[in-house]
């Protein structure tokens, strides 16, 4: 029975490490599609960020009271991993709290923690889940964020409940194993006197003390079951889930961007077309590096701004991938709040949506596979990127640092730029710079006529 | 105020370097500095200023263009570049190290964007070049006009504050005039943007609830402000038609920082 069960366990363990495996590769490919970008340049910045941003939080405390509640679930997700790892350990050997015998000062501490951290998980879980459902925060709602319908908001609720359930096998496991201890019944009875009752579990041992020792122990082992495979099937669950930010929020952040917020990328390629127009020295090839000496080797240029994913930089894809959707972006941005259009955290989606649009092609008709749809049009509209003021709210709210405004500037670049298409009075605005050198269809002799005014 | 005794002089770089003479900055004024009838009253307060605490100081003047900031933003490179470019040639040709500018936009294009295309100067915004000369007691706000008893909030500029991180430069300022200062609900990294920049000034806004501008100033207002202080054309613009908006023109003003400096100098 028992080889039985730890044949199983690794049978499972391989398949879902395999499976997982698969995931990471497809989603790598998926963000590899972007065109490169150097972000493995000053280290120590990035580290430092990662360290302030991802590990402590840092923009999750602008909300006070959400940044602890979120710092709860973090913690019990990172620390719990040392009890995960005893429950591998045990399934794979058929052995039972195989830790506690060798550390056990320490063992009884240890498990207190984790309790006491599930017990926040599960608790701050079922806030999370009414600030959704019942509150119901504004940024979250399908009725104002069209984004939010359907699946977001599926999406949400199965993560929160699986979490809460988890935390339940979790507890009711220790607690039903205590009560077996208490019994002394086979391995768990050799516990007595090692182990002691938990901080948390402690009290939901009365739950269990009618239960004959038959129903028991298929409990005790039904929670163990549950807990870990419903751990291993969620970790499957994360990689088709926004819950994927939970592995890719630490690298977004090392990678996010470090140039002054108010930059926008220069285009090299068009730096090269500019300076041969002005009759100038070429500094630049259209890839960013100098030119060579033996004349100019037009380097292939691709499209002038973005239209598809294909198109963006392989960190905003990175960016897709790591967004929760939490819509502080949204909530931020002034065209939202004021009724407009854009979402940054549709932007977000619906460069992930694409993504995975491209993935179920890629499986449906092999590898090379490219359909006639895009991200530009097909997804995003001219009237959400018009709507955009660039004025960095959504950058600056994002707590892993993602930039969906670099997004929305690389697709205005492909309309203006290759499609011609922008709003007339934008034309008129761009014809009067370049006949006037202002915005303004005033003549450029007149521009120092004000300096007349200075002794009135 | 009689006029009889003022006598402020704008240098262009040319007349200088004929003269064989380098200022010590220049003052980047900007399109809207230069066309806009309400901010070239902006302008006109700044170089006032400049005069007053004696400051050798060059514009442009006719040999100024457009940074290529809104072209940018809608998304034509091409003619940011081109005029990115023509600017860095006339400023290189000058030798130029060291500009201020009363323009938010003009202001990051010159700091962030210009150096990758071969523009290497010390920017530096009106506000923060106010605050030093304010720090060096170089600038007294006695001589003029009282701002006792007055209430004024300001309003952040998006490529001011979140774009360069420029937050106290313009409160210092505003400190130096004996006023209540109160602050909006949204501002500093949260700032709620007038609603202008990337290109939004120059086209209708998209369809929605209310304008940002409007939104905006019910938030000023509900601070029982009678001024409001911003630091950028743009801004200054968006937030007087919001109040025009609220019909609020005859109990609330708008003034830019250095209006509101060379009011309290009685320049």
């Amino acid at each position: 029975m028992e080889i039985f069960q730890q044949v199983l366990f690794v049978a499972a363990l391989a398949a879902v490490a395999w499976y997982i495996t698969q995931r990471v590769r497809l989603i790598s490919r998926a963000i590899n599609l972007g065109r490169p970008e150097n972000r493995f340049d000053h280290a120590d910045e990035r580290l430092k960020t990662m360290l302030l941003v991802a590990f402590g939080q840092k923009k999750m405390f602008t909300n006070p009271l959400v940044g602890v509640m979120h710092f709860v679930i973090y913690a019990g997700f990172i620390i719990i991993n040392l009890e995960i790892l005893e429950i591998i350990l045990d399934g794979v050997l058929g052995t039972h709290r195989l830790f506690a015998p060798y550390i056990t000062p320490v063992y009884p501490v240890l498990i207190d923690i984790f309790e006491v951290l599930a017990f926040g998980v599960l608790v701050v879980c079922v806030v999370f889940l009414c600030r959704r459902f019942v509150a119901k925060v504004a940024r979250f709602q399908p009725e104002r964020h069209r984004e939010m319908a359907r699946w977001p908001q599926v999406d949400a609720a199965i993560i929160l409940t699986a979490e809460i359930l988890l935390m339940i096998a979790f507890l009711t496991w220790n607690a039903s194993d205590s009560v077996l201890r208490d019994r002394g019944i086979g391995h768990y009875g050799e516990l007595k006197g090692i182990v002691p009752d938990f901080i948390i579990s402690q009290y939901l041992k009365p739950l269990f003390t009618n239960f004959s020792d038959t129903a028991l122990m298929a409990y005790e082992r039904i929670a163990w079951w549950f807990h870990i495979l419903g751990i291993l099937a969620f970790a499957i669950y994360v990689t088709y889930s926004k819950h994927l930010h939970i592995a890719l929020g630490f690298p977004n952040v090392y990678f996010s961007d470090l140039q002054p917020k108010g930059e926008m990328q220069n285009m090299p390629e068009i730096t090269k077309e500019v300076q041969l127009a002005l009759g100038l020295p070429v500094t630049t090839e259209a890839d960013g590096s100098q030119p060579n000496d033996n004349g100019q080797q037009p380097a292939e240029i691709g499209r002038f701004g973005a239209k598809d994913v294909q198109d963006l930089k392989w960190i905003n894809l990175m960016n897709a991938y790591s967004c929760t959707e939490c819509g502080r972006c949204t909530a931020a941005c002034p065209a939202n709040i004021t009724g407009k259009k854009l979402s940054p955290r549709k932007i977000m989606m619906d460069t992930r949506d694409r993504m995975e649009e491209i993935q179920r092609g890629w499986k449906a008709n092999g590898n090379d596979y490219r359909d006639d749809k895009s991200l530009l049009n097909d997804y995003i509209t001219a009237e959400e990127l018009n709507a955009c003021t660039t004025c960095q709210a959504c950058v600056m709210a994002c707590p892993v640092n993602i930039n969906p405004l670099d997004i929305i500037l690389q697709l205005r670049r492909y309309r203006v730029m290759e499609e011609s298409e922008a709003p007339a009075s934008w034309n008129a605005m761009f014809s009067n710079i370049e006949n006037n050198m202002a915005p303004w269809k005033f003549s450029p002799s007149d521009r120092f006529n004000w300096a007349d005014q200075v002794n009135d | 105020m009689s006029t009889t005794e003022r006598n402020y002089k704008v240098p262009t770089m040319a007349d200088m370097t004929a003269s064989g003479e380098e200022p010590e900055i220049l003052f980047w004024v900007g399109c809207a500095g230069s066309f806009d009838d309400r901010y070239k009253r902006v302008t006109i307060a700044f170089v006032r200023i400049l005069n007053h605490v004696g400051i050798k100081f060059a514009v442009l003047g006719p040999e100024e263009g457009c940074t290529g900031d809104p072209a940018r933003r809608a998304g034509n490179e091409f003619l940011f570049q081109m005029q990115a470019m023509a600017n860095i040639q006339v400023l290189n040709g000058y030798n130029v190290k060291k500009i201020v500018t009363a323009c938010p936009h003009c202001f990051n294009t010159l700091k962030n964007e210009y150096p990758e295309l071969g523009g290497n100067y010390e920017v530096i915004h009106h506000s923060q070049f106010l605050q030093g000369l304010i720090n060096e007691g170089r600038v007294r706000v006695k001589d003029g006009e009282s701002f006792k008893g007055r209430r004024i909030t300001f309003h952040d500029s998006c490529y001011l504050g979140r774009a360069n991180k420029v937050y106290e430069a313009p409160r210092d300022v505003l400190a130096a005039l004996d006023a209540d200062l109160v602050e909006m609900k949204r501002v500093r990294a949260n700032g709620l943007c007038c609603g202008a920049g990337g290109g939004q000034y120059f086209k209708e806004p998209e369809p929605g609830k209310k304008d940002v501008n409007v939104e905006r100033v019910e938030e000023a207002l509900s601070t029982g402000a009678d001024t409001i202080a911003v630091a950028c054309p743009f801004c200054m613009t968006m937030m007087s038609d919001g109040v025009k908006n609220k019909n609020k023109e005859d109990s609330v003003r708008v003034y830019d920082i250095s209006e509101l400096i060379a009011q309290g100098q009685g320049l």
